[in-house]
């Protein structure tokens, strides 16, 4: 769907093994469109989702990170999705402090069986990736990150 | 010099009970300070207390873990004391508290940009001047000119958490809006502005972690992530990525905990505005929780805890 289109992003998303990685795993059984440009790494819960995973993600270059765990009282440990979502909250706020745009960092939940809110979700992050851009293009002024 | 007396009169009366008490004694010149463990009775008499007096030594009582010390704090200072102890880091019963009221302390980053320090004869105090007498002859200063940032918008100028406290407790005169003045002036850039800002004040940082080891709240000591191989968060690399790295590293590993007293900022030898990084997660955290750390002993901080129903996070709906 994109890569023929536009140029691919390096999108990071952290997904949850309960949720979220089923949820994704149901939008590929289902045979739903998404575009390729998100990179999935399966974490327990996201609840394992250090803040300075996501951190380390966009100095590597990552263009954007999406962090997806279960819905708040569906977590399948109870109450990792409650810690993680004050952590992800402040992180939020906190990264557009240190220059990274606000929009490329997103948290959000989708159960095992939301394929089509998962075809919904990545669909319209990797649109609002592609809308910033990539994350520092050479020659900006800014330079590379790294 | 009443503050100072009752000071060493309090600590006489405890030194007994306690393996040290930790103050401030004068440091190379006049115009530095530096810490004094008071051991035995003898000791006592170099204790000093003025507006140099600037290091939080509560960075200290976390390595004294399991002895009786005594410390003296600033209003700031007990504010990271009360932090230790809500994360169980120190115990109540093991630490003596000797508080002082302080009106301020400064900043020598500050002196340092009016006046050549390399050769300082001596320091004195006139009401609110402080006068330098150097090789080229006496520069009196105001004191409003020289406080330390903190100390502009200090909210405690009287400890929250005391045994004994020297003086009279004072209150804060001091407005508290401009509490996140600095942060607010670059969150008005834009990202782009913003990056560039950062990436002209880090790319200073020598990674030499003087911010790590001068936070009273850095406690990992031989365990710091910023060390470790394995992940390895950070490597051997010079590029101002590391240096961010670093900085919100650190900022993060702080949020919900740090108790704005500065000493990063203080001790950082390239004068980044570090602080700054801490301040805005400190005034998110407040904005989402209403919590302030070190200042309430009854409360969990932030991020060891949470409600079913958040009122303040809006979580995005796709």
């Amino acid at each position: 769907m994109s890569g023929m289109e536009r140029k691919e992003l390096r999108i990071v998303g952290f997904l949850c093994n309960w949720c979220s990685y089923g949820g994704a795993d149901t939008a590929g059984v289902s045979r739903f469109k998404q575009p390729t440009d998100l990179r999935i790494i399966r974490v327990p819960c996201s609840g394992r989702v250090d803040p300075l995973l996501v951190v380390k993600a966009f100095m590597e270059g990552a263009d954007g990170v999406l962090v997806s765990g279960c819905h708040p009282r569906d977590c399948h440990y109870a109450e990792g999705n409650f810690y993680a979502r004050r952590r992800l909250e402040v992180l939020k706020r906190f990264l557009p402090f240190m220059g990274i745009e606000p929009g490329r960092f997103e948290y959000t939940w989708v159960s095992a069986s939301e394929g089509a809110r998962w075809q919904k979700v990545v669909t319209e992050f990797t649109n609002q990736i592609h809308r910033l851009g990539p994350i520092r293009r050479k020659g900006d002024g800014g330079g590379d990150i790294r | 010099m009443e503050i100072l007396d009752k000071l060493k009169e309090d600590i006489r009366g405890e030194l007994e009970g306690v393996s040290l008490v930790i103050g401030w004694e004068r440091g190379y010149d006049s115009l530095h300070t530096t810490p004094l463990f008071i051991r035995c009775p003898e000791d006592i008499d170099r204790l000093i207390w003025n507006p140099l007096c600037v290091h939080n030594l509560a960075s200290y009582l976390p390595w004294f873990k399991g002895r009786r010390v005594g410390i003296l704090v600033k209003g700031c200072d007990s504010r990271t004391v009360i932090q230790l102890l809500q994360e169980r880091l120190i115990q109540r019963e093991e630490v003596v508290i000797f508080g002082i009221p302080c009106q301020g302390v400064v900043d020598l980053a500050k002196i340092r940009a009016r006046v050549d320090c390399s050769q300082v004869r001596g320091v004195s105090f006139k009401g609110d001047k402080i006068a330098i007498e150097t090789p080229q002859g006496q520069r009196e200063l105001p004191l409003e000119e020289i406080l330390a940032t903190k100390c502009i918008s200090c909210q405690y100028p009287t400890p929250l958490i005391y045994d004994h406290l020297a003086g009279e407790a004072i209150s804060s005169h001091r407005p508290p809006g401009l509490l996140f003045a600095e942060v607010e002036k670059i969150e008005k850039l834009d990202p782009k502005e913003r990056f560039a800002y950062w990436q002209q004040e880090l790319q200073r940082c020598i990674r030499c972690y003087a911010c790590r080891n001068a936070c009273p709240l850095c406690v990992c000591q031989d365990f710091c992530a910023a060390d470790a191989r394995d992940p390895h968060w950070l490597s051997q690399k010079t590029g101002i990525g590391e240096k961010f790295m670093w900085q919100i590293l650190h900022a993060i590993h702080l949020a919900g905990r740090c108790t704005d007293c500065g000493e990063c900022e203080r001790a950082c030898p390239m004068d980044i505005p570090i602080q700054r990084i801490r301040k805005k997660i400190n005034k998110e955290i407040k904005e989402l929780f209403g919590y302030e750390a070190g200042v309430n002993l009854e409360v969990t901080p932030p991020l060891y805890t949470f409600q079913v129903e958040e009122p303040a996070i809006k979580e995005r709906e796709w």
